[in-house]
């Protein structure tokens, strides 16, 4: 009986592809959300998920696929956000606010132009049952794509966030690894904005990381965690679009949510409600 | 382009090989400025140190010893004046220059141990797409047990105390091999005994032939280990051996009038850091 509960949904080939789009989107954003998190660069990766929209607009109006816009308006914005920072004339996060607000609205003015109120709609909210074979190849490259280089250069990711002194000496750019680590954002920004859409993919690279890092201080595990959790949230937000009619990114967010606040309230020595028995103000 | 390529050098060996006689370090008339800054924070900086040399780098507050750290390092380019390490430019030998930066340049929240943070030692002589090999674990190992912190090799580094955190920096230096050793206040808050410590693995690395050129605000450490001291306030106001140095009219030369004696040891009366 449960079986046929939990089976039917995917018998579908809509939700299968959908299945498997969450589960690659919500592992990469997951695994590159641990360094988001831990290098303090949340509004970073919400920043990116806004300016992409300009992008996925302009490849709607040369027809060319919408995946291949927000990648390459992903990947100048992570160099434009570099090179801000580097410059720095003015604060990075003002820098950072002033585009992206700017380019948002430029990919809404255009949007208000060319298409109808439900195209929009997809864009900012996800839709993860209209997942094509083709979005589903491109993700999976990029997911297979972002744990390579987090292996590849995971010492370089490291060092530089720890000690950037240090990596300077030794020869190491932070800089460049932090353009690297920006571009590896645009990637899954992009791909995350299929399944929850531009308002929402910040918090695919936040939440589960966050969570996470509550209930280990070990990277590898934090990695590890964070991406079950997600995959976990994908499934249950595909459970809940199913039988509950829900839409399905806002139900996904919802999942990771309610995981960080349950072990936020309940984690073993960091938990609020442990904290509290033992008598700490 | 030359600047591109030279982001990309990480774990590349140096060209230039070491010259035997050549000073460790050598400063022309350095003046650095820091960007939307009137004044200078160096200014007309001249100096040599030879290999094996102690230099203790002192002054006040904002006297530019953490600067001139940081310029040795390669970490600022000067804009005017040479900065030769070993024969090269500043910033051009890696290998030959270990670097602890002071307590706020580093992100001890971050989850690493204290092996890895001991390992990115070794990450000079490695580079892109290279793992740590058997002898880089082994020289983690014995800097780990002269640093006296083998016994927290696998604890976050995070949990570790103030002057054991400072003992892990030094076994990452150790674990580095560099003949140029910049450590910029490595001494502030540490208990005696663990300074006593950090000494006598630093005697030890001078003995060795290596360089050290230290930052700090006791003066209480110098006659016993430094051999030489360099008073800065923006410029070098005295430069020479420890004994002719600390005499109470340079002390005043660089301090001013803020500076006291008491309890057996000259102090800075501005609150450091």
């Amino acid at each position: 009986m449960i079986m046929t509960w939990l089976i039917e949904p995917f018998t579908f080939a809509f939700m299968q592809r959908g299945l498997a789009a969450g589960l690659l989107v919500g592992i990469g954003c997951a695994v590159l959300g641990t360094f988001v998190v831990l290098r303090g660069m949340a509004f970073v990766g919400d920043a990116l998920a806004h300016t992409v929209l300009p992008g996925v607009v302009i490849a709607f109006l040369l027809g060319v696929n919408l995946f291949i816009g927000a990648l390459v308006a992903g990947v100048l914005t992570a160099i434009g956000i570099g090179w801000f920072s580097k410059e720095g004339h003015v604060e990075e996060d003002t820098a950072i606010g002033v585009m992206f607000s700017g380019l948002f609205a430029l990919g809404i003015a255009l949007l208000s132009r060319v298409q109808s109120y439900r195209d929009l709609t997809h864009i900012l909210f996800g839709n993860i049952l209209g997942v094509s074979s083709l979005d589903l190849w491109i993700t999976a490259g990029v997911t297979v794509l972002v744990l390579l280089a987090v292996w590849a250069f995971f010492k370089e990711l490291v060092a530089t966030s720890f000690d950037p002194g240090h990596a300077t000496v030794i020869g190491l750019s932070p800089g460049l690894v932090r353009y690297g680590l920006l571009i590896l954002l645009a990637l899954v920004v992009v791909s995350g904005i299929q399944t929850v859409g531009v308002v929402m993919v910040a918090a695919l690279l936040v939440t589960p990381a966050a969570t996470a890092s509550l209930l280990t201080r070990r990277l590898p595990q934090m990695m590890g965690l964070s991406a079950l959790l997600s995959a976990l949230a994908a499934l249950v937000g595909l459970y809940a679009s199913y039988y509950a009619n829900v839409a399905s990114g806002a139900a996904i967010v919802l999942t990771l949510t309610g995981f960080f606040v349950l072990i936020f309230l309940f984690a073993p020595g960091h938990g609020l409600l442990r904290r509290r028995r033992e008598g700490k103000a | 382009m030359a600047e591109i390529i030279e982001t990309f050098n990480y774990g590349r060996v140096c060209t230039v090989p070491p010259v035997p006689g050549e000073p460790a370090l050598e400063i022309k008339e350095l003046t650095f400025t820091y960007p939307g800054v009137a004044n200078p924070a160096l200014s007309d900086i001249s100096l040599t140190v030879m290999p094996g040399e102690k230099v203790a780098l002192v002054g006040p507050n904002g006297a530019g010893k953490s600067t001139l750290i940081k310029l040795i390092a390669g970490l600022e380019r000067p804009p005017s004046g040479k900065i030769i390490v070993y024969g090269n430019e500043a910033g051009d030998c890696h290998h030959r220059v270990a670097y602890v930066p002071q307590r706020g340049a580093v992100d001890w929240r971050f989850p690493v141990t204290v092996r890895e943070v001991v390992m990115m030692g070794r990450y000079a002589h490695l580079g892109w797409l290279r793992w740590p090999t058997r002898a880089d674990h082994e020289a983690v190992g014995r800097s780990l047990a002269e640093m006296n912190v083998a016994d927290l090799a696998d604890r976050q580094i995070g949990e570790l105390s103030g002057g054991q955190q400072q003992r892990v920096m030094l076994a990452r230096t150790l674990a580095q091999e560099a003949d140029l050793l910049l450590l910029d206040e490595p001494l502030n808050n540490l208990d005696v005994p663990t300074q006593e410590l950090i000494f006598g693995v630093l005697d030890e690395q001078a003995k060795q032939d290596r360089t050290l050129i230290v930052s700090t605000h006791d003066l209480g450490v110098l006659p016993l280990h430094f051999t030489r001291a360099i008073f800065l306030d923006g410029h070098v106001v005295v430069d020479g051996p420890v004994a002719e140095v600390l005499t109470a009219r340079t002390l005043l030369r660089a301090y001013g009038v803020r500076l006291h004696y008491h309890e057996g040891i000259w102090d800075d009366n501005d609150v450091a850091d």
